[in-house]
């Protein structure tokens, strides 16, 4: 059912993770990331490994909901790993055969890609399980709101990308209807040739397509009723505060990049 | 007579194995017989919808079986196939699964899918257009130029054009006007009695089901909790309120009278009720 997806899905929670300022979350997503780019040995991996497992622990995610988000991703993972076994000839040659050679470089550097890869995804899927979308999109805004000196319609944006993540879930859902409604009228979305299938796919899309500009005009009246009007004056419900856990966090943050940053210069 | 349908401890669960699993079907089971017109009824969210799909393979039942004239519609592919179109299904809300140019290619959609000829896809798009009062000028329009009741119809025939021998309806007129939902259940009365269809219809109405049903099932809390003629399940008046379903009108007001010490019987229908106050006036005037 495509109701499973989970990717960048959240699951509400009252976790110290959960609690703290999605711009704290946001900001430590990125530290995190240059951290992972910065570390160079297994060393300094096994560090953010460690941060990783801590962080997913006291988030009180299920590791099995994150291991199921991953399930669409295996196929870039598999290719990164392929892919890296060739890219390094350094070391000692484990197989050669016609124009392959495999060496334990090329197994290292391989296994060293798609653990940062897995542990980027991991920390991404942290922060989108723990955050709701419409926290996210105000903590997004925030961080841009410097933007706004330079004309960037950062509000506007912020309010286009809550209202997109919100009505995500509802498109599956109607997509799931219309499908089952199709079905029972015959239509076949498994089989035949590509050209069937692709055209298969338009009794899904119309009515699809017709509903959602049917939802945006609804919306878009709604909010006008409302006398909805953004950017300039507009003052939030619930304001966005740093508390002493945010600071805590920081703080973490920065001595585990200070500690990759030092384990680096060891060439640890 | 063998039953063209039967339900044998059907159980369903929504996304089995997540957080967000939700048994929608407890251990149902049930016989349809041919020519019969069955209601369903049910508090929002007992699991009607998910029932009717379970019924031409559209959802796979966790466990228990589902037969097609005995046989099992998902032992093989070409069984469940076979299902989607002996049985009907119209969805809540059809009318947002339109999508062709014109109104006949749209009813065509279902014969198509069927591999009919081209002859016996326009007597079944013309013949099911009949069946829910659409003109033949009408068939040429866009769906999408038609009112909201009109476009419940022909959504309606898209999937009587199929000829379904069992024809289930979820809530079909619901948020239609008095005149429209009089019209949609004719419709549906008239395409019965033309093929000898059997009919089964999730409504909210009391009032419709006890005038047209031979036969009610009552869905409460994913169980199947009453089945039986509207008359009896009817007389189980308490039972269905603490379902938070009601009994019409007509009969709570006979109930009424009877607790006053009127003599007449149960009834349901305004015919009945009719019949009923006969009855006791001419006893008044015997007496
Ligand atoms: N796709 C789905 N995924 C998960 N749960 C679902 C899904 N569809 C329905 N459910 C749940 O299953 C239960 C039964 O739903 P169903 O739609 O069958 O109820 P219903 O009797 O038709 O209600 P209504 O009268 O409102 O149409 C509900 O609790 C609903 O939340
Ligand atoms: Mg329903």
């Amino acid at each position: 059912m495509l109701k499973d997806i989970t990717l960048g899905q959240y699951f509400p929670g009252h976790s110290v993770i959960h609690r703290l300022d999605p711009r704290t979350k946001l900001i430590m997503l990125v530290v995190y990331i240059v951290a992972l780019f910065l570390a160079k040995t297994w060393v300094s991996y096994a560090l953010m490994l460690a941060f990783l497992v801590w962080v997913i622990q006291i988030s009180t995610i299920p590791p099995k909901a994150i291991v199921r988000g991953m399930k669409p991703l295996v196929m870039i993972l598999l290719f990164t790993g392929i892919l890296n076994l060739f890219f390094s000839q350094d070391g000692r040659v484990l197989v050669h055969f016609w124009i392959i050679t495999v060496t334990t470089g090329g197994v290292s550097r391989a296994a060293m890609m798609m653990a940062r890869i897995l542990m980027l995804i991991t920390g991404s899927f942290l922060l989108t399980y723990t955050t709701s979308p419409i926290a996210l999109t105000d903590g997004l805004e925030s961080l841009m709101g410097p933007l706004k000196k330079l004309k960037v319609p950062v509000h506007e944006l912020a309010m286009m990308m809550c209202i997109a993540l919100r009505f995500i879930p509802t498109l599956i859902e109607e997509t799931d209807k219309i499908m089952s409604a199709q079905k029972a009228r015959g239509a076949d979305f498994e089989n035949g040739s590509l050209m069937d299938r692709a055209k298969a796919l338009i009794p899904i899309l119309v009515p699809l397509f017709i509903s959602a500009f049917r939802r945006a005009d609804e919306l878009a009246t709604a909010m006008e009723c409302r006398c909805y009007q953004g950017g300039e004056g507009r003052t939030k419900m619930k304001q966005l505060h740093y508390h002493r856990n945010d600071f805590f966090a920081f703080g973490i943050g920065g001595a585990v990049v200070l500690a990759v940053v030092v384990l680096g210069q060891f060439g640890l | 007579m063998e039953p063209i349908l039967e339900i044998k401890n059907l159980s369903y669960i929504y996304s089995i194995g997540t957080p967000f699993e939700h048994k929608a079907l407890d251990n149902i089971s049930f016989a349809v017989h041919r020519g019969e017109f069955i209601g369903i009824i049910g508090h929002t969210g007992s699991g009607k919808s998910t029932l009717m799909q379970q019924l031409n393979g559209l959802l796979k039942p966790t466990s228990g079986t589902v037969l097609l004239e005995g046989k099992d519609i998902w032992s093989d592919k070409q069984l469940t196939r076979q299902a989607r179109f002996r049985v009907g299904l119209v969805f809540q809300y059809p009318e947002y699964q339109l999508f062709e140019e014109t109104v006949y290619r749209d009813i065509a959609f279902g014969p198509k899918n069927m591999g009919l000829s081209a002859e016996e896809i326009d007597r079944r798009v013309r013949e099911a257009a009949g069946f829910v009062g659409l003109t033949a000028e009408q068939l040429e329009v866009s769906p999408f130029d038609l009112s909201g009741g009109q476009k419940r119809r022909v959504a309606i025939a898209g999937v009587i054009a199929m000829e379904p021998e069992v024809l289930i309806l979820d809530e079909p007129t619901a948020g239609l006007d008095p005149i429209g939902r009089a019209e949609i259940l004719g419709n549906i009365e008239s395409y019965r009695r033309a093929k000898n269809a059997t009919i089964m219809m999730v409504s909210h109405s009391m009032e419709d089901v006890a005038r047209l049903t031979d036969r009610l099932l009552v869905l409460n809390g994913s169980k199947l909790a009453m089945d039986g003629t509207p008359a009896e399940v009817f007389t189980h008046a308490e039972e269905l309120v603490d379902m938070g379903l009601s009994i019409p009108e007509v009969t709570q007001v006979f109930l009424h009278l009877r607790k006053l010490g009127l003599d007449v019987e149960n009834v349901y229908t305004i015919g009945q009720a009719v019949a009923a106050l006969k009855k006791i006036r001419g006893g008044a005037a015997h007496a």
